[in-house]
């Protein structure tokens, strides 16, 4: 069974977004970007059921810049065996449901069993693009998932969901979205890293799908959440007691 | 005026707060109409229709819709929206589940987290964790959106005399099947609708010391339990005790972060607290710059000699 992982290339976690002066976008010129954390998490998944055996071949997609090329390299240095980069101009944001339609006109050519994405992307917060993806392909879904277990002509996923945790079995093909507790990525060895340099990696246009990136949401403005004000420090337990019955809870 | 569709979440006995969030943001665009998809779930249609400002209740009761798996939901949903101008659900595990799944079979683009209505069309929604507002103004002819509980107040769940409609169709894919669930049952309030939350994060070491230290704060001044992404992923807690950009969303009148350092993607899930209280034993801890009451101190003397003050 082939398996097909879309990932994303965003802003690092650990860099703090500042807006343009202009509130038109976010400003990411020089700033450090990767994987998206999620999407990792979603080629480890890949990679351990080729491990396993359950899965033979994992082809790595994203869409985006050229840059997004490092994506991919990462994604093949983890373990994808080759690439597909549907590429758009810098600054060419796609949305959820545009890239959901590129997604499934490769899955169309490449008839993957097993469709494995991270749960968000944590530059736009969207999360639709998993969800979007098994729609479009009439398919079944196991989002933010937590345990994925291949079953013959099924797959049984733990999800997280706001009580706790839920388990559904999903008859394959099916879409997978990796919340944070699926797996931790592994970290890809110099030798991977070099020899991902040399896998395949094709680079195609929204075009060549014939899929529309149109946006249909216009972004208006950007700006920043309001600012707490400052806050004060209290000087020890006693005083902390009496601000909480001050604020009326204790 | 629009007609809007809203997504009641519901666990076949009653409807989860979420959804009165959902509902007001919904009666800002138009006239609400609930959808209750489920089994056996005639009591929660009853007391839905009984929530202020909603024109009507839509109730489709079926085995199907038991567990609102989005393979069978989302047809139904599909099916009934060609009288609808917009598709609402709250923000939960199960309206992220769901929505994207109707936009997509709608060729629509989704406007997930909504914290307000600006226009017909134009929203507000969180992004980059929060640290970004953005407004968007979608063009699609309909609409589908998620909706941020703690961005809109909650809809009065007395006073409405809604109609109840029943819905004959059952769609069922046959594409997926509920197994089972492990649902926490806690004495505690619910995380995302507490007034008080305490908090704790890696500091708290193990699940024993979690417990020791956390619960009984947390029993005293009738708090729900709250947790960082290192803590759950340290097992001291479950998982649906995250607070976070992609854990809950909480804004309860008094966080209490006990042994959190304040990373972003933890902020985004309390900054809109009314007074965040933290304890931290590094002065430099991000969290004191969200704080409004801070205290510099060893959670490990701190919180047990707070607990027995209060
Ligand atoms: C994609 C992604 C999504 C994420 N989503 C979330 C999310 O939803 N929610 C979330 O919380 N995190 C999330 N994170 C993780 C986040 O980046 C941080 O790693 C995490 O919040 C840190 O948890 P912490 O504050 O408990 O631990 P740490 O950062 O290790 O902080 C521990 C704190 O405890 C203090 N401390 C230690 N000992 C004591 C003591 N004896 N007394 C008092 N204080 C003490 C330390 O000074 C420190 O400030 C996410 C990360 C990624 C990459």
């Amino acid at each position: 069974m082939k398996a097909l992982v879309c990932v994303k290339r965003v802003i690092d976690y650990n860099v703090k977004p500042r807006v343009k002066s202009d509130g038109t976008g976010v400003d990411l010129a020089n700033v450090k970007m990767s994987i998206n954390p999620f999407d990792e998490i979603a080629v480890e998944e890949a990679v351990r059921l080729k491990e396993k055996g359950v899965v033979s071949e994992i082809v790595a997609i994203s869409v985006g810049p050229a840059k997004a090329q490092e994506t991919l390299r990462t994604a093949l240095a983890m373990g994808a065996d080759r690439a597909i980069l549907v590429q758009v101009n810098d600054n060419v944001d796609v949305e959820p449901l545009a890239v959901a339609k590129i997604v499934k006109a490769i899955t169309d050519e490449e008839q993957p069993g097993l469709i494995v994405t991270g749960k968000q992307a944590i530059d736009d917060d969207s999360n639709q693009v998993g969800q979007m993806v098994a729609a479009l392909l009439g398919c079944p879904q196991g989002t933010f998932a937590n345990e994925v277990t291949v079953e013959g002509e099924f797959v049984v996923v733990k999800r997280e969901i706001d009580g706790g945790i839920e388990t559904v079995k999903l008859k394959l093909p099916a879409v997978i979205t990796a919340d944070l507790r699926l797996n931790e990525p592994r970290y890809a060895s110099l030798p991977n890293i070099m020899k991902a340099k040399s896998k395949p990696l094709a680079t195609k246009t929204p075009d060549h799908y014939g899929v529309d990136i149109a946006t249909r949401l216009k972004m208006i403005k950007v700006g920043e959440p309001p600012a707490r004000a400052a806050g004060i420090k209290v000087a020890d337990v006693d005083a902390l007691a009496s601000a909480l019955k001050e604020l009326g809870v204790a | 005026m629009a007609k809007v569709l809203v997504w009641v979440e519901h666990d076949n006995m009653s409807v989860k707060d979420a959804t009165l969030a959902a509902i007001t943001a919904a009666t800002q665009l138009g006239e609400a109409h609930l959808l209750v998809a489920g089994a056996g779930c005639a009591g929660v249609a009853e007391a839905a229709a009984k929530i202020a400002g909603v024109s009507k209740v839509h109730l489709a009761e079926d085995a199907v819709y038991a567990n609102a798996l989005p393979e069978n939901v989302a047809p139904l949903i599909t099916s009934l929206m060609c009288d609808f101008d917009a598709f609402v659900a709250p923000a939960t595990s199960t309206g992220k589940n769901i929505a994207p799944r109707v936009a997509a079979l709608l060729d629509v683009m989704q406007v997930s987290d909504i914290l307000s209505v600006e226009g017909p069309k134009t929203f507000t929604r969180p992004i980059y964790a929060g640290n970004v507002i953005a407004t968007v103004e979608s063009s699609d002819a309909k609409l589908v959106i998620t909706v941020r509980g703690t961005a809109f107040s909650k809809a009065e769940v007395t006073g409405g005399v809604a109609v109840i409609d029943m819905v004959a169709s059952a769609h069922d894919t046959g594409l997926s099947s509920f197994v089972g669930s492990e649902i926490a049952k806690s004495e505690r309030p619910e995380l995302t609708s507490a007034k008080v939350i305490v908090s704790g994060g890696r500091a708290l070491k193990d699940p024993e010391t979690f417990q020791a230290t956390i619960f009984p704060l947390a029993d005293k001044l009738g708090a729900a339990i709250g947790a960082s992404r290192a803590a759950v992923d340290a097992g001291y807690v479950p998982n649906d005790y995250q607070v976070g950009q992609t854990g809950k969303i909480v804004a309860p009148e008094v966080y209490i972060a006990v042994g959190i350092s304040g990373a972003i993607q933890h902020l985004a899930g309390m900054k809109d607290s009314k007074t965040i209280i933290a304890i931290n034993k590094d002065e430099e801890a991000p969290i004191f710059q969200v704080a409004d009451i801070g205290l510099v101190a060893d959670l490990f003397s701190a919180i047990p000699a707070l607990t027995d003050k209060i």
